[in-house]
């Protein structure tokens, strides 16, 4: 591994997915480690996969140098309750998504504004009332970005996301 | 662990169950303190004759005592402490053996499991607070679970890198009738550390070996935790190359220092010859140590001539710090068989006449003799503190001998200017740096090796903060000898202060120490004093005769500092070197100052 030092100093962002034990303090492990190391955490989210519950899928948005990206791999392969670490950003073609709640409060112009900007993201309107509409948002993360800047000026009120999802293309899986 | 089904019998209480699994575990020896949430299990253990219980003065102590044991033994090591103070007391140790790598598995008591988050008596996040001193943790909430995670618990310890793993046990559940199960031999269902190394990567490594002008071997603790057989293949391995060889601080003893091949300590305060090695050398085989920065120095200017080949068994240590050419995910044993098999097979001839001027090279950088200080001999005369370590290592030449450390000056003489020929006999606290670790650790290898001559050489600043466990050795018997080499100061940082921070030497002066040889004797221990430099073997040699605990208080010159010294972002060339050598070419005289230095640690 001889890079130039311009190389091993870039920065690139990774989407990596963990497949662990669904167990008590897993999550915990996993936060613990990037916080002790001192290592960025962009987005994170989990939940169970299997039928039975017994295994989560953690998906881990994150930022560092090629060296950084390495160690946390390792660091997250090390760790008892993980069964696999896969680096989507390096296993080929993979799809990332998000989903978000956005409150956007507003009246006259600006009400019809949203409505039609809306559109255009094909948000749907989940909730309104006569001064309010909540858009649910599924997509990219660059996706969910711009609509909020455009929701932004027009009364754009509260937002909750879920963080990435995100699975490689094809046939490929994690197992 | 699971997969397999395993029979199983219902036991009266959780805790004899846990005694079952132990026992299954082959667990001889458990360190351990009584507490509420504990009862149970010292119940149990009251009832039984197997297992041996120990019992400390402090719960780190007990940790410290368990990372000995397991040390001198290549077993795990077993603590025994309750819920609340008992386990965080435990933490210290447990980040220590997790640093170094040394298979503990702790047991703490929890309250019942009811009561948890409820703020109870003696109650804490044992598993939090731990997650991060550990190398995985449990917490038992069902009976049916007790025996499979202790079986577990060890099965981690002891397996892939190895380190502390700790189970929390709820008092409920130690009550409660808990079924037993043998130890399942299925594989882990997530954890499945890798320990035969990968083919290609060998015949890497061993292409650039051949092909090696200035090679270096460079050894740390996994050579030694991979059991004595890999200590045994280090040296078929460094004869058969004729390559020189340096160790880490943790990997001392692993190949005999003794040997002419062998180059002491490398790093901070290292020898010049194995630092100017690393420096210079083409091709570097690092077996099992993790280019710690007491060893790199500046990371920028670490060996940058070299071919790197990194082995260890932990993937994450590798290209950590310091990027490597050829990376080998393996058990240092497995490893080193490996090797030798594969240079005997390559028909590539090794450049024997580059090695021999190499050889030439070392041996001038050698007979520079960076170890070397002036004891003067006459009567009266103060004494030196490496001459106090070479005159006990002369004297318990011929005996099975194990040496623990506490943390500081002492620490690095004893690297220095003790030799170790054989692996499992020297125990410090290298990664975490814990003052207060030689005492109980020395206390755990004398219960593994009752008849060996074991001494925790010791600072008498580092000594204080164990020094409870002097009860431990009174009641047991245990005839550790505690050779202290008091200068009144914290030493190293005393040294760092002279050298760094302009002789200000703030709260480094150790005021009001007690008179050891009374303490000795108030602890029913034998108490000696050495004052003057014609005290010394004979103070020396009253220790190894008497058959008890032994404090040896040795007054030593309070000035002496540690040489050589590569200053913390400094580069291996760029060592210090004691008073003895003023004026000699390659070593920079300024130092006070340095204010990269003083940033770093």
């Amino acid at each position: 591994m001889v890079e130039s030092l311009a190389a091993a100093q870039t920065m690139r962002g990774a989407t990596i997915s963990v497949l662990v034990e669904n167990e008590a303090g897993v999550l915990a492990r996993v936060i613990g480690l990037f916080t002790g190391r001192g290592y960025n955490i962009d987005s994170l989210t989990v939940a169970p996969v299997e039928r039975d519950h017994s295994k989560s899928r953690i998906t881990i948005v994150t930022t560092g140098t090629e060296m950084v990206i390495e160690q946390i791999k390792a660091q997250l392969d090390r760790l008892v309750p993980v069964y696999r670490v896969l680096d989507l950003s390096r296993e080929g073609p993979h799809l990332a998504r998000e989903l978000a709640l956005i409150k956007v409060i507003g009246t006259g112009n600006a009400r019809q504004e949203a409505l039609r900007l809306a559109d255009a993201f094909r948000a749907r309107v989940i909730d309104a009332s006569t001064e309010s509409f909540i858009f649910e948002l599924t997509g990219a993360t660059d996706k969910l970005d711009a609509f909020l800047d455009l929701m932004r000026p027009i009364g754009l009120a509260e937002v909750s996301r879920t963080g990435v999802a995100a699975i490689a293309r094809g046939t490929k899986t994690i197992e | 662990m699971d997969g397999s089904i395993a029979t199983t019998e219902t036991m009266k209480s959780g805790a004899e169950a846990l005694l079952r699994a132990l026992k299954a575990q082959g667990v001889e020896v458990i360190f351990g303190y009584p507490g509420g949430a504990v009862l149970p299990i010292y119940d149990a253990l009251f009832q039984q004759t197997d297992i041996r219980h120990i019992l400390v003065r402090h719960e780190q102590a007990a940790v410290h005592a368990a990372e000995g044991y397991a040390r001198s033994t290549g077993k795990v090591g077993v603590v025994l402490v309750t819920s609340g103070p008992g386990a965080t007391n435990a933490v210290t140790g447990l980040v220590d053996a997790l640093m170094d790598s040394i298979p503990v598995v702790c047991l703490t008591g929890q309250v019942p499991t009811h009561l948890i988050g409820n703020d109870a008596f003696q109650e804490a996040d044992t598993t939090g607070i731990t997650r991060q001193a550990t190398k995985h943790n449990y917490l038992v909430k069902r009976s049916q679970d007790l025996s499979r995670v202790i079986h577990e618990a060890f099965h981690v310890a002891k397996t892939g890198r190895p380190g502390p793993v700790l189970v929390d046990l709820p008092k409920d559940i130690l009550i409660a009738p808990a079924p037993y199960s043998e130890p399942s031999h299925a594989p882990h269902r997530s954890y499945r550390p890798r320990t035969e190394p990968d083919a290609q990567r060998i015949a890497e490594a061993i292409h650039l070996l051949k092909r090696s002008e200035r090679p270096i071997v460079y050894t740390g603790g996994g050579v030694i935790n991979a059991g004595p057989e890999a200590s045994r293949l280090l040296m078929e391995f460094v004869r058969l190359t004729g390559f020189p060889c340096t160790s880490t601080l943790m990997g001392l003893g692993a190949y005999p220092a003794s040997d002419p091949q062998f180059l002491g300590m490398l790093g901070m305060h290292g020898t010049f010859e194995a630092n100017m090695v690393m420096h210079g050398a083409d091709v570097m085989l690092n077996l099992g140590a993790r280019f710690d920065d007491r060893v790199t120095g500046r990371l920028n200017a670490f060996s940058p001539g070299s071919k790197k080949i990194h082995a260890d068994i932990d993937p994450s240590s590798i290209n950590k710090s310091v990027a490597v050419d050829v990376a080998i995910i393996g058990d240092a044993a497995a490893t080193l068989r490996a090797l030798i098999a594969a240079w005997k097979r390559d028909s590539h001839k090794q450049d024997r006449d580059a090695l021999a001027q190499w050889w030439q090279q070392i041996d001038v950088w050698r007979s520079k003799n960076s170890l070397r200080f002036t004891q003067n001999r006459d009567p009266g005369s103060i004494i030196k503190p490496q001459y106090a370590i070479q005159q006990l290592y002369k004297a318990t030449r011929g005996r099975e001998t194990y040496i623990s450390t506490e943390v500081g000056q002492h620490q690095m003489w004893a690297a220095q200017h003790f030799k170790f020929d054989k692996p499992n006999r020297w125990m410090t606290s290298g990664g975490l740096g814990t003052m207060g670790y030689g005492l109980p650790a020395a206390m755990g290898v004398q219960i593994a090796h009752p008849d060996a001559l074991v001494i925790d050489i010791a600072g008498e600043a580092s000594i204080l903060m164990n020094i409870q466990e002097m009860g431990t050795l009174a009641q047991y018997r245990l005839p550790v000898k505690i050779f202290i080499l008091n200068n009144q100061y914290m030493g190293m940082v005393r040294q760092w202060q002279e050298l760094l921070h302009g002789n200000r030497y703030s709260e480094s002066y150790s005021e009001a120490l007690p008179d050891f040889v009374k303490l000795a004797e108030s602890f029913h221990a034998v108490g000696l004093r050495a004052e003057t430099v014609d005290d010394l073997d004979r103070v020396i040699a009253e220790m190894i005769a008497v058959d008890r605990p032994v404090i040896a208080d040795i007054c030593v010159d309070q000035k002496e500092n540690v040489f050589p010294m590569i200053p913390s972002g400094a580069a291996h060339n760029e060592m210090l070197l004691g008073p003895e050598h003023k004026g000699e070419n390659g070593v920079p005289p300024k130092m006070s100052g340095a204010e990269e230095g003083m940033v770093l640690v």
